[in-house]
């Protein structure tokens, strides 16, 4: 089962969380929170710019890739568009599986492609009240995800 | 067919959307960048790195060399940057 929502509103966790559902054969439950930094000071939040429709196909297309390279039962995943304060979530993947090490890898691959492949663009929102530059991609996240390549 | 721009793409273009009739030499994605490239100060500007530029087909990410034909929609953005 996949589960994945684009959302303009800030997150409940516990309802993101009770969306993956669980089962009989459920041992582990995985999950991640990425939260908005405040980079030092210099920002009050960040404004994300999604592309509507394919950020939730993309997603989907990222945890069937998941599901077909590690018995997972389930992933759920949502996240954020628009103006994300600091501190608060930008996106929560879930993933449960009969042992742990299929929901953790599970969990990690699909953060490591929804960075470099989901059509998600950030800007800063900065202190004084203007706003700032496009976030830049960064080479550190195309080397996160080619790990999985060599796997 | 509907072209889309994300992000700095669409501003330095001033659009996020727009429909063409597309031009009978233009076969690839890598070929629409060109086209579009000359079609004023603004999609020169935005485009003007185009091998940085990705492209999404229908929805889908695509490499420039992909055919465009036949496509209801393509999409031009800079590298995603979520998460």
């Amino acid at each position: 089962m996949i589960s994945v929502r684009i959302s303009g509103d800030p997150l409940d966790l516990a309802a993101e969380a009770a969306a993956l559902g669980s089962d009989d054969d459920t041992g582990a439950v995985a999950t991640f929170l990425g939260l908005c930094r405040g980079e030092a000071g210099r920002l009050t939040g960040l404004e994300l710019e999604h592309y509507p429709g394919m950020a939730e196909a993309e997603i989907t297309r990222i945890a069937q890739a998941a599901m077909e390279r590690w018995p997972v039962q389930a992933i759920h995943a949502v996240h954020r568009h628009g103006l994300v304060g600091v501190g608060e979530p930008i996106v929560f993947v879930a993933a449960r599986s009969a042992h742990r090490d299929a929901a953790f890898d599970a969990v990690r691959f699909v953060m490591d492609f929804l960075k470099t492949e989901a059509p998600f663009w950030k800007r800063e929102h900065l202190l004084d009240g203007t706003t700032g530059p496009w976030v830049e991609a960064k080479d550190a996240d195309d080397r996160a995800r080619e790990r999985w390549a060599a796997a | 067919m509907k072209l889309k721009y994300f992000a700095w793409v669409r501003e330095r273009i001033g659009l996020a959307e727009e429909d063409i009739a597309l031009p009978d030499d233009v076969a690839t994605a890598g070929d629409l960048i060109v086209w579009l490239k000359g079609r004023g100060e603004g999609y020169a500007y935005a485009l003007e790195r185009d091998a940085f530029i990705r492209v999404a087909i229908d929805q889908e990410h695509a490499l420039h060399t992909a055919p465009v034909r036949g496509a209801r929609e393509v999409a031009l953005f800079p590298p995603m940057t979520g998460g």
